[in-house]
């Protein structure tokens, strides 16, 4: 094992612990709930899907509620998820940084656009 | 001393990283690590492609005039491609999706299940995971492309 701590410390890593994996089950979960919650009901709604009931299903206010806790799970999960690839195959840091901050800021970005898509229905 | 120096004479073979274009083509990966990689493929995938979907996701809610654009995407085209190339990429998007969807339930699966954390299971559990997102992608790729 190479020394990590101190001056030699990989300022880039992960947080050596339990709460980047458990946040990814738990927005996993919740993602996979989300899109049973959507699939029941385009599959349970009679008839040629138009823009009227597909609209609908995001227009009442538990499902935007939902939608909106989804659309930050998405984020986190986005986020955790790009940085393990980085970690496991962008080796100079400096690089490494960079796309990892190109990635938070495209990712806000992102959540934003599809909030405003989201409270303008 | 005469047998090591005639070994060492011979360029012996050196194994350190692997290179992923003279290595990899020969690996023979098991079901589990196809389930493994695929999971991260189909995750950046995904990720490469959020600017699409959530493109879908305004023009498809927003009005009715915007959801016209959104359909005439998929049956004309937009931006001088056609809309066969728009579907491929939803195709591929919905694969990623499924795939994605069905090795995390079983990644879930194993962090609950002691029992689902040995030998038998991961190789059962893999090859269902690439059973069934592959079954369900063929059929929602059939209805994308109007076959029934």
């Amino acid at each position: 094992m190479s020394v990590n701590y101190g001056s030699k410390r990989i300022v880039v890593g992960a947080h050596y612990g339990l709460r980047d994996w458990l946040s990814q089950r738990v927005t996993a979960a919740l993602m996979a709930l989300f899109t049973i919650a959507v699939l029941a009901q385009v599959l349970l709604s009679k008839g040629p899907i138009g823009y009227d009931k597909w609209a609908g299903i995001f227009a009442s206010q538990p499902m935007k509620m939902l939608t909106f806790v989804v659309i930050l799970c998405l984020l986190w999960h986005v986020w955790v998820g790009m940085r393990d690839i980085y970690m496991d195959y962008i080796k100079p840091v400096a690089l490494r940084l960079s796309l990892q901050v190109f990635t938070i800021v495209w990712l806000v970005a992102c959540a934003g656009w599809a909030i405003q898509v989201l409270w303008r229905l | 001393m005469s047998e090591s120096a005639t070994t060492s004479a011979k360029k012996r073979p050196e194994f350190r990283n692997i290179n992923a274009f003279t290595d990899l083509p020969s690996y023979r990966l098991p079901a589990a690590g196809w389930v493994s990689i695929l999971h991260r493929v189909s995750g950046a995938m995904m990720f490469a492609l959020m600017p699409f979907i959530i493109w879908m996701f305004d023009t498809s809610i927003s009005s009715e005039i915007s959801f016209g654009r959104f359909t005439s995407a998929f049956n004309v085209g937009m931006l001088g491609l056609p809309g066969f190339l728009w579907k491929l990429v939803a195709l591929a998007l919905i694969w990623a999706y499924l795939h994605h969807f069905t090795a995390g339930l079983r990644h879930l699966w194993m962090d609950v299940s002691h029992k689902a954390v040995e030998l038998q299971f991961g190789k059962t559990s893999a090859n269902a995971v690439l059973a069934i997102s592959l079954t369900l992608t063929a059929v929602l790729g059939a209805k994308l492309f109007g076959l029934y």
